[in-house]
């Protein structure tokens, strides 16, 4: 007997004869050897979930068994290019087979033919383990690639062989004749092995304002951007992937459009890295695989971009993986569950969504590398979810919640306002901001945190306010109520509203945070005390200086110092002038 | 994977709901096509839905009431389900499973496709850049359309949708005819010429909805340059799971074989989508939010992601699907899921058609995701953004004071409070409603800063002082003008 084909259910396949087969296997099937990988074993009966369009197949269609772990494959060409959920080329795919996804199509994940400069950092006869680094190749202009000892090879160098190399070629090879090559597998569903795991005291700084002050991510976090469609998820994803000081990207675009990632990709060609000039692309990597490409191949998305972005960290880069959205990932978790028949948990999503859920963004954090335990590294990952309905209690929402370290709550209220980015700053949060407030004080400035507080307070205070006037109506209140409203207005429209698509207001680095919110603040407090010696609210917020305020974020960083001295200069004369009044 | 014989079995096991269940059979694959032969001269088309050695489960598109499982032969033909194509699909009419309703014979095809489709590689796609002119301020102005863009309709119960869609096919017809759609800087125009075609698949609709539609076709002559599949409310429900597969496989040949701009009208998701949760409560599937099936995103994005644009070809699918929210309820699974999907949403609101305006747009949740792709300088004009922008701060705010106005009363609110409510006022009497006339893209802009005559600078920050100096009409003027007749 051999294995055939007994069943097939939409993405999940049943096959006989696989009591030796093992899970995760990768198996091809039918005359076009589609792929897919074991999931279920019972008796001789394996459960297959199918990376590609199933159409076709039929029941006694051949299974063919490879022996080897579902597994990505590693090595220098990865940067600046773009995969399906299983990482086949995007790119490679069009040339060969045409403008759609086309199915079986046999191809090598990484270019064989292209050739890279071995610059060997090992000698002859040094003993090595796994992670250890054999030397690099540039593998962009921005980026060093280091070749590294695989996991679970160790020994001593017996030969190295320098200069242009394709990853098919040894780089180098052991005493006991091991050849070791510039590309390495690795299983997808397996975290990297790690050194130790350090204390994360950083923040990953992306520009934003409502982010990077109130409620930052440190590098090796874990945050989750949960928001109805429409509320600005994707354009945050794309703008930190754009915009955050992160060394590597890892973008995957798990169940969403194809027009979005298609952008993505035409804008990081375009973008240049603003210290050397060169394309962000060069430090990016794109997993695409979009909601109408097969389901299963989904479910795998996030895990081979996950498992990338942890090759780079064990570089010793601080590296970015954005996943949009989580929500897809779990649906496809869902859909592959409900075909094997298994008892359905919430909603009925499988029992064990939390558990996967939460070790996926367990494989964030902030590492001493495995083998070279004198380097750091860091995976920040940053999940968008999307609830049915904006309805945050669901489960996929609540499940995140419970493993973020950062949450950034995304309010439909806002969006329709176009007030973006739409984080509530009522509900979001960050668990590491009091862990990286000396980092803070040390890089920002000594009166951060203050600000940062008096920021929050002025927030709060506006909300209680508001709460009062729906009930007794603004115009029955103390002109100093009143001024506390406008402070937060203020703040909303001149600080925490951020445009994607405004060329100077996209990002904001950190010293022009410190800046500008001086600024604001200043003349909130102006005004409170101008008000306090009772000035008229009216005659302040006629004034133009208002208007300049809220614009002083689109104001190009050429001459902006001496903007803000005059802007302050101005507000003090001005109040002066309403205390002579 | 196609046999040439065709295979046969009298052994259906069991007929549920809109499925049949066949047994012992050998050779079928999954996804493949089967027609069911039910008595003489009476057979349905039907699609396995899941295979095993021991039987194959089969969606129908057709009544299962009269199947006996005695009687019944299962023809299954080797194939998925597919289409004839030809050039001369254009002015054709058909049923919801594809049978030509027009009396003319069935298309001598020039290509065969599988109707469910492959995704576009995601590389090889081209951004919708090139703005699409609806005629339609609420659209123009606020949620700009781009030629390859997939907008909905968000309708409810009795709202005027398709009177709004109309509006837009018409539109979107003259541009072609050169009538139209002149882009302000001139080069914007690339998208508003080439050959235009019309795809129209109903799903569900009422005989009165198919005239009024069937008859705006004939007025305005699209129907030559259109595609028609009509599955009316009386025919077969499951039906309804192909037409606009049919539909949008017609608009794939004719955009990316033969360069038309095609638009695509789907209407009502609403039936559709309500035909999927039928097939899968007859599978015993476990049910997900209000009984729809958990794939159902999948689902529509197997639909919706179907248009766009190719690298190096002309033509582009821009798709227009109209759904009717239950309740007027947005986040109701079929509304949540396709704005999920979707590039954006028109939604359309009940309190404003109660006051007469047309087309009832509520712009607060509408959106166009492209706009920013296929506004500006070159396309529509520079301040075109800002000026979006700022409309949508002053209406948002009008909106929350109207809000606060109703449990406290207008006293309550301050005077400036007050003139947001009136901004809002005027935004939907002057700049939304706009009757059955269309506005150009200068008409709708030119409404826009009319609006903004007499704002408080400081409520004016999301437009630039330049674009305030250059394209406000001057107050002064008018009431220098007024001052001289005095
Ligand atoms: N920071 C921003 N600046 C300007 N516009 C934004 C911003 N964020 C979102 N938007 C607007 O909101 C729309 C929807 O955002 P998107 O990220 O696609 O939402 P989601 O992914 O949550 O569905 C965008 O097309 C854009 O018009
Ligand atoms: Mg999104």
């Amino acid at each position: 007997m051999s294995q055939r084909i007994t069943r097939v259910a939409g993405p999940a396949a049943q096959a006989c004869d696989m009591a030796s087969s093992f899970m995760g296997e990768v198996v091809k099937l039918g005359a076009m050897g589609l792929i897919g990988e074991v999931i279920r074993i019972e008796g001789d009966i394996a459960t297959i979930q199918v990376y590609e369009d199933t159409t076709g197949l039929m029941p006694g269609d051949p299974v063919e068994r490879s022996g080897e772990e579902f597994s990505v494959e590693l090595g220098p060409g990865l940067l600046g290019s773009i995969f399906d959920g299983v990482q086949r080329p995007l790119q490679a795919l069009a040339s060969g087979w045409g403008n759609f996804i086309s199915r079986g199509a046999q191809i090598p994940r990484l270019d064989r033919s292209a050739k890279w400069e071995f610059q060997p950092k090992v000698t002859l006869g040094q003993m090595v383990n796994g992670g250890a680094e054999l030397g690099h190749v540039r593998e962009t202009e921005l980026i060093n690639h280091k070749i590294m000892v695989p996991h679970g090879v160790s020994g001593e160098v017996a030969k190295v062989f320098a200069g242009a190399r394709t990853i098919a070629q040894p780089v180098a090879e052991l005493a006991d004749g091991t050849p070791l090559y510039m590309r390495q597998k690795w299983n997808i569903r397996k975290p990297r092995p790690v050194g130790k795991r350090l204390p994360s005291t950083r923040p990953l700084v992306t520009g934003q304002r409502v982010i990077d002050s109130l409620f930052p991510i440190a590098l090796g976090g874990a945050g989750i951007i949960p928001g109805g469609f429409g509320s600005g998820k994707t354009v945050l994803e794309q703008t930190i992937a754009k915009h955050s000081e992160a060394r590597i990207i890892v973008y995957i675009g798990c169940g969403e459009r194809g027009n979005e990632m298609a952008d993505t990709l035409e804008q990081l060609r375009e973008l240049s890295d603003p210290a050397t000039g060169r394309p962000l692309m060069e430090r990016t990597i794109l997993i695409a695989n979009t909601s109408n490409m097969p389901v299963a191949a989904r479910e795998a998305s996030i895990y081979t971009g996950v498992t990338i972005a942890e090759y780079y960290r064990d570089m010793g880069y601080d590296v970015v993986a954005l996943a949009d959205s989580s929500s897809r990932w779990a649906e496809a978790l869902r859909e592959i569950s409900s075909r094997m028949e298994e008892i359905p948990g919430e909603e009925g999503y499988p029992t064990y969504l939390a558990g996967r859920l939460g070790a996926f963004y367990e494989r964030a954090g902030k590492v001493a590398v495995a083998g070279r335990p004198e380097e750091s590294g860091s995976l920040t990952i940053i999940g968008a979810v999307s609830p049915p309905g904006g309805d945050f209690s669901e489960p996929v929402t609540q499940a995140s919640l419970r493993m973020a370290s950062t949450f950034w709550g995304l309010d439909s209220q806002l969006a329709y306002q176009r007030h973006f980015p739409a984080i509530n700053w009522r509900t979001s949060f960050s668990l590491t901001h009091r862990a990286m407030s000396r980092w803070f004080t040390e890089n920002v400035g000594e009166k951060w945190p203050e600000m940062i507080a008096k920021t929050q307070a002025i927030l709060q205070r506006e909300e209680e306010l508001e709460e009062i006037a729906q009930i007794v109506g603004a115009d029955s209140m103390e002109e100093r109520e009143r001024s506390a409203l406008e402070a937060g207005r203020i703040i909303r429209e001149g600080y925490l509203r951020q445009s994607a698509v405004h060329p100077v207001d996209v990002c904001c680095p950190l010293p022009r945070q410190l800046k500008t919110l001086e600024t604001i603040l200043g003349f909130i407090a102006a005004m409170d005390a101008a008000v306090g010696r009772g000035a008229l609210l009216e005659d302040i917020i006629t004034s133009p200086l208002v208007e300049r305020l809220l614009r002083l974020k689109e104001a190009p960083p050429e001459g902006l110092d001496s903007l803000i001295e005059s802007l302050r200069e101005e507000y003090k004369t001005f109040f002066d002038s309403l205390e002579e009044k | 994977m196609s046999r040439s014989i065709v295979t046969e079995y009298q052994t259906v096991d069991a007929v549920k709901g809109p499925l049949i269940f066949v047994r012992g059979i050998k050779g079928v694959s999954y996804g493949e096509m089967a027609t069911i032969v039910t008595g003489p001269e009476r057979s349905m088309l039907g699609q396995v839905i899941e295979i095993s050695d021991k039987f194959a489960a089969l969606q129908v598109f057709g009544p299962t009431r009269g199947i006996s499982p005695a009687t019944a032969v299962v023809r299954f033909h080797g194939e998925p389900i597919e289409m004839s194509l030809s050039p001369l699909i254009l002015g054709r009419m058909f049923r919801g499973d594809g049978a030509p309703m027009d009396g003319a014979p069935p298309l001598i095809p020039a290509h065969r496709r599988d109707v469910s489709g492959s995704a576009i590689n995601p590389v090889q796609r081209e951004l919708p850049r090139d703005f699409m002119m609806t005629g339609v301020s609420a659209i123009d102005g606020l949620n700009t359309l781009a030629r390859g863009q997939k907008l909905p309709i968000f309708s409810g119960a009795g709202l005027p949708s398709n009177e709004l869609a109309n509006l837009i096919i018409n539109n979107a017809g003259l541009a072609n005819q050169g009538l139209a759609g002149q882009g302000l800087a001139g080069q914007g125009l690339a998208g508003q010429t080439g050959k235009f075609a019309l795809v129209f698949a109903g799903m569900g609709i009422t005989g009165r909805e198919a005239d009024y539609f069937y008859n705006s076709f004939h007025q305005s002559g699209a129907i030559e340059h259109s595609v028609v599949f009509m599955n009316l409310a009386g025919d077969p429900v499951i039906e309804r799971f192909i037409t606009p597969r049919l539909a949008l496989t017609a608009a794939e040949y004719l955009a990316f074989d033969l360069d038309y701009h095609v638009l695509v009208v789907l209407t009502d998701m609403t039936n559709y989508c309500n035909a999927l949760r039928e097939i899968s409560s007859a599978r015993e599937e476990i049910p997900g939010r209000r009984g729809y099936p958990g794939y159902m995103y999948t689902d529509l994005a197997g639909l919706y992601e179907r248009a766009g644009r190719i690298r190096g070809k002309p033509g582009s699918i821009t798709q227009l699907p109209i759904l009717t929210m239950p309740d007027d309820d947005i986040t109701h699974p079929i509304a949540d899921l396709t704005g999920y999907i979707t590039e954006g949403q028109i939604v359309l609101d009940r309190d404003l058609n109660r006051k007469g305006v047309f087309p009832p747009i509520n712009a607060l949740p509408s959106l166009s995701r492209l706009m920013d792709h296929a506004i500006g300088a070159k396309s529509t004009r520079e301040d075109h953004r800002q000026l979006a922008d700022q409309l949508y701060m002053l209406y948002a705010r009008g909106v929350e004071q109207r809000r606060v106005a109703s449990i406290i009363g207008e006293e309550g609110l301050t005077e400036e409070d007050r003139g947001y409510v009136r901004f809002a006022d005027r935004f939907e009497k002057d700049f939304i409603h706009q009757g059955e006339s269309r506005r150009d893209m200068e008409q709708t802009l030119a409404a826009g800063w009319a609006l903004l005559e007499g704002i408080e600078d400081r409520d004016l920050v999301r437009v630039s002082r330049d674009m305030i100096n250059k394209y406000r009409p001057q107050r002064g003027d008018d009431e220098l003008d007024k001052d001289k007749q005095a």
